[in-house]
């Protein structure tokens, strides 16, 4: 009874607090999530594949999108954006600026997009974890 | 700059998706991997299945 009690009382202490702290900081910052969760792994390697993917992405010159002149763009645009801080600093530091017609460009592009929409997958399934949702 | 070949991407993307699908989508670490290799087999196995298909068609 009195370990029940024990473990009732340790679950309110974890619902104590900001319960959107963890999709926040996952969405800011890959993996972020997980780490103020304390799930170490799983955090690594989440930031590592969504970090790497993002990387790949610049580094077959995709491009950045950055106005959402018509649907596709801004689409586009919206994936970019679940990539939080990764975008913002691209954005800020000239990224992903120029439109390269190149099949390997257009890979990059893409993968860019998939890095953001990833990025929101694992900040929804952190703030999972902290809701109790998800074990 | 970074050219992969086709298959290389196809490689590099599903090794990225399938790391967060597995993770994401399964609550243990067991069933985890196993959901994260059978997302990948997909991903490169329908590549090569696609790719065989317009292979035949172009023909």
């Amino acid at each position: 009874m009195a370990a029940i009690e024990d473990k009732n009382s340790a679950g309110r202490g974890q619902q104590d607090g900001f319960v959107y702290l963890p999709l926040i900081a996952g969405w800011l910052v890959p993996g972020a999530g997980h780490f103020v969760q304390r799930k170490w792994g799983r955090g690594a390697l989440l930031a590592i594949a969504i970090i790497s993917m993002f990387a790949l992405g610049l580094a077959m010159q995709g491009r950045l999108y950055t106005k959402a002149d018509d649907i596709l763009d801004m689409l586009g645009l919206v994936g970019d954006l679940g990539s939080g801080l990764l975008y913002i600093v691209g954005r800020a530091i000239g990224l992903g600026s120029d439109s390269v017609q190149l099949t390997t460009a257009d890979y990059g592009t893409r993968f860019i997009v998939v890095a953001g929409l990833l990025n929101v997958i694992a900040a929804v399934d952190a703030h999972n974890l902290r809701t109790g949702r998800k074990a | 700059m970074l050219s992969p070949s086709h298959f290389s991407a196809v490689v590099l993307f599903a090794a990225c998706v399938s790391t967060v699908f597995g993770i994401t989508m399964r609550e243990t670490p067991r069933r985890m991997f196993r959901y994260g290799i059978y997302c990948f087999v997909l991903f490169v196995g329908s590549a090569i299945l696609l790719s065989w298909v317009m292979y035949l068609i172009a023909r």
